[in-house]
């Protein structure tokens, strides 16, 4: 078995004298009998580090790394610059815990303080909170942020990522509040069908721009439209990738941008970690949830960061709190930080540009090729509608290593491109798609 | 210096390639309109920046981190590199399913681990955090009512020395939360329980961790958790101790009717300055129905996905915190049905073994023969001696190379330092720091002042934290 346990036997028999036992089970006997566990775990015996290394290899193995991929749907490979893994895989950074002891944190602060500015820089907001769980979450706890005392009501566009959806709807199964989805028309918001379920006791409107299907929302108008009715927030998901170029949450009139930070430097590992990003105008910082760090001065007058406003969290406030969230993805922000800073301004404009010229490309190749595309403006992803099989298509493209696009149903693929997408391999890719009847 | 102070402009990395395909023009109207001030740095200056801030933090591989309730054990570097591996990292998580296999291998044989450790007979690795996990679990009771048309079981016990996240998650699940004050040794009042619930159909259920925050295990803990299913309430189990019992004591054998369990505690995989962590919540036979999210499921040596029947709905995006799990997988893998209860039985000797040691010079709160994986010293002594606090113990210990313990917590007692060693120190690392810790009493009585400015050996020293809070600087403004 393999063991992290540095005390010899020899020592743990030596401890136990010295306070007065003589065999560690004596230190489990005042369990009582009725919940005591007798015999053995039902667990594999334990290995040494080459087996576990290997045995772990050997599953890894098992799943199918695909070189070129078209799908996003809420996950995008990107290149990731070889200092963002350097960084992050430095044990100082990944052991240490929540930064409560600021003396001894400072780097953990500071990066944290980093990644709040770089978000706000992105988002154009004033405030951001030290991340949440992911994408999903973020949608969830914004919503809960914007409850009022009598208005519950959320209106949630039927255009976002169906399982950003999904959570909040069980954020709202928790809390109660009322989930209205604004209903969809070409692809995009309703904005007819917005304005007339706006009442009194909307508390916000949410939406993704750009949509689940890659569209460009009428995203100023429907601010102006939530903002019609006194209190209601304006909530927009964005992928942070799109705002190299793309208007800022605030340009459009937003009060708290959120969204999937994953784009900004995380692998997809199938699903996480991940990072969700969350920030707000000045006006509402104190209803965002989590950790937010603020720069102060210690007892000499030198600059320091602390994790501040914390009479908003659940450790002060118990059951009075914003939420309950207590750590949340540091290392995720970190690893955004460390992506920003190594794109830059003019890299990270220069990735945006990229995706959406390839996307662009790609999809003016497949609708030479007899595909239908839906989207009228959109970004890195586009949906396409054909007569032909979407699970062939998808067939023949895995047999060449290529991942396609996310299957919708009824003939429509969504596709995606990032820049790690060369325009020989869409080539090849729309080659393989045109052979399949 | 901020990262961008140090940023001038052309400065960069030469990380892309020039665009291959024409160049495409979104709508105006879209477009940015204000500047964005990223960074632009060489990477030489990116590389010093970062170890510069890492110099500036302290991590488990920089010394003692007794931190309680917060179970900092070592963390071991083998999780590091099976959670690295490309047939991990590199998979979108919306690839088919014959592609995903060793990933569904990863979540079903940690779940199968995690049931065996709990006694529960499900488990979900979605939830992403400890906090998450409190929140799921409060669904599934809340779902688990619903489902049986007790519409008003909608109160939630929580004991007074639990931790903040317990009642803070159990609004967000549309509970109201009802303390019930502590006995005389910080556990649960069993008569205050009784009377709380006898006959009380408005009771959803119960919020416990046990051994509780002072490491103590509740020894009524199975009459506590009958007169909740007396009264038709369900008993949640908060796992952020569960590393004083795993092979000694199951939350299922102890009534509990769900649990979560925190990874970056329990199972090594690291703190990471506050997340990623990972909550996976289990859950007994009646509840299964209820859980979120898809799990594993194994036929034949072929794994698919499965959803329960009436599930709650989706906690967080697609699977969890995957790599976590991969990490955790590897720990548990490694340990094996023998090496996790040496792992407990070991974390609570080396407890003892410093609780009585410093019992000597410090007051232990509750005065227990013994305690589990913690113990609460309590400074309410000095304090009124001296004028020394938790606080300056605590910020002398920052001096001396040791993270403190958790400072004031549980709420139950005043001046409290919860220490919680773990199984991954030596002898000589407890013996060492109980020195430090007596000398440090030493000081408080010979010269206060002393540790009322410590520390002096840090980057910064006390911070004004009232003044941050009321001037709030939550970010760089650029010029």
């Amino acid at each position: 078995m393999g063991t992290f346990v540095p005390n010899t036997k020899a020592q743990q028999q030596e401890m136990l004298q010295e306070i007065g036992y003589e065999k560690l089970d004596d230190l489990f006997a005042h369990i009582p009998d009725a919940v005591k566990f007798e015999g053995e775990l039902d667990l594999p015996a334990g290995m040494s580090e080459m087996e576990v290394s290997k045995d772990m290899k050997k599953i890894a193995a098992k799943n199918k790394i695909f070189s070129s991929i078209f799908r996003g749907a809420g996950a995008y490979r990107h290149y990731i610059p070889a200092m963002v893994q350097h960084v992050t895989s430095n044990e100082t950074l990944q052991t240490a815990y929540t930064p409560y002891q600021a003396e001894i944190s400072q780097g953990v602060l500071q990066s944290i303080f980093e990644y709040q500015t770089m978000i706000c820089d992105l988002t154009g907001m004033d405030v951001s909170n030290a991340s949440v769980y992911d994408g999903g979450t973020a949608a969830g706890e914004a919503i809960a942020a914007c409850r009022g005392r009598k208005a519950k009501k959320a209106l949630v566009s039927a255009t976002i990522q169906p399982s950003v959806m999904k959570v909040i709807e069980t954020y709202c199964f928790g809390n109660e509040m009322e989930l209205v989805v604004i209903p969809e028309k070409d692809g995009v918001t309703d904005v007819d069908a917005l304005q007339s379920l706006m009442t009194d006791d909307t508390c916000c409107v949410l939406i993704q721009h750009p949509n689940y299907y890659g569209s460009l929302e009428p995203a100023a108008q429907i601010g102006e439209i939530a903002h019609s009715v006194k209190n209601c927030r304006y909530i927009m998901s964005v992928n942070p990738i799109t705002l190299g170029t793309m208007k800022t949450p605030r340009e459009y009139g937003a009060d708290f941008a959120i969204g999937e930070g994953q784009p900004l430097g995380m692998a997809p590992a199938f699903g996480g970690p991940y990072l969700g990003f969350m920030a707000s105008i000045d006006a509402l910082k104190r209803n965002l949830p989590g950790r937010i760090v603020g720069q102060t001065t210690d007892h000499n007058g030198k600059t320091g960061y602390v994790l501040t406003l914390q009479a908003r969290e659940q450790h002060i406030r118990r059951e009075k709190a914003s939420s309950n969230i207590c750590s949340n993805q540091a290392l995720c922000a970190l690893t955004v930080g460390v992506y920003l800073a190594s794109m830059g301004s003019e890299g990270l404009k220069e990735v945006a540009t990229q995706c959406y010229s390839k996307a662009h490309y790609m999809a003016a190749e497949l609708s030479r090729a007899g595909f239908d595309i839906e989207n009228e403006e959109f970004f890195h992803e586009f949906v396409t509608k054909s007569d032909k099989d979407a699970d062939a298509i998808m067939k023949a493209l895995a047999e060449k290593g290529i991942l396609g696009g996310l299957p919708l149903g009824d003939g429509r693929i969504l596709w995606c491109c990032t820049e790690m997408n060369s325009k020989a391999d869409i080539d090849e890719a729309v080659a393989i798609i045109k052979e399949v009847q | 210096m901020l990262i961008f102070e140090k940023s001038r402009p052309g400065r960069g990395i030469s990380a892309l390639p020039k665009c291959d395909v024409d160049v495409y023009t979104l709508p105006e109207d879209d477009m940015r309109e204000s500047d964005l001030h990223l960074p632009e740095m060489a990477e030489v200056d990116l590389s010093r920046h970062y170890t510069e801030l890492a110099k500036k933090a302290h991590g488990v591989n920089d010394g003692f981190y007794p931190l309680g309730s917060c179970t900092m054990k070592y963390n071991p570097r083998v999780n590091e590199r099976t959670a690295s591996f490309e047939g991990f990292t590199q998979i979108h998580p919306l690839q088919p399913v014959d592609t995903v296999q060793g990933c569904l291998q990863v979540l079903k044989e940690t779940e199968d681990a995690l049931a065996a450790i709990t006694g529960m007979s499900n488990f979900t690795l979605q939830p992403a955090a400890g906090a998450h996990g409190e929140f799921t679990g409060l669904l599934l009771i809340k779902a688990y009512h619903l489902a049986n048309g007790d519409t008003q079981r909608r109160k939630i016990i929580v004991p007074d020395s639990a931790h903040g996240t317990n009642p803070a998650s159990a609004v967000m699940a549309g509970m109201e939360v009802i303390n019930v004050d502590s006995d005389e040794m910080g556990l649960v009042d069993v008569e205050k329980l009784r009377e709380v619930c006898d006959g009380n159909d408005e009771i959803a259920g119960l919020m416990l961790t046990n051994p509780n925050t002072a490491g103590l295990f509740d020894p009524n803990i199975k009459e506590i958790t009958d007169i909740i299913h007396a009264c038709g309430g369900q008993c949640y189990y908060d796992g952020a101790n569960l590393n004083a019992v795993m092979g000694w004591a199951r939350p299922g054998d102890m009534g509990f009717d769900c649990v979560h369990l925190n990874l970056h505690k329990t199972f090594s995989t690291p703190h990471g300055g506050g997340g990623p962590g990972s909550g996976p919540v289990g859950c007994k036979e009646h509840l299964a129905k209820f859980m979120p999210g898809v799990y594993a499921v194994e036929k034949d040596g072929a794994y698919d996905f499965a959803k329960a029947e009436a599930s709650l709905g989706e906690m967080k995006c697609f699977y969890g915190n995957f790599l976590v799990a991969v990490k955790a997988l590897t720990y548990i893998k490694m340990l094996g049905k023998e090496g996790i209860p040496e792992a407990s039985k070991n974390a609570v000797l080396n407890a003892n073994y410093m609780m009585k040691k410093l019992s000597a010079v410090y007051d232990i709160a509750f005065k227990p023969e013994v305690c589990m994986h913690e113990f609460v010293m309590d400074i309410g002594r000095q304090a009124k001696e001296t004028g020394v606090t938790a606080m300056d113990i605590a910020k002398g210990l920052l001096d001396n190379g040791i993270h403190p313990p958790t400072m004031y917590f549980p709420l139950t007692v005043h001046e409290a330092l919860m220490a919680e060693p773990c199984e991954t120190e030596s002898k000589e690392t407890l013996d060492w720091a109980i020195d430090v810790f007596i000398a440090l009493n030493d000081l408080a009585y010979s010269d206060p002042e002393k540790l009322h400015q410590a520390p002096v050996k840090t980057p910064v020293t006390r911070l004004d934290e009232v003044g941050a809070a009321r001037h709030p600087v939550l970010k760089y403004e650029f010029e």
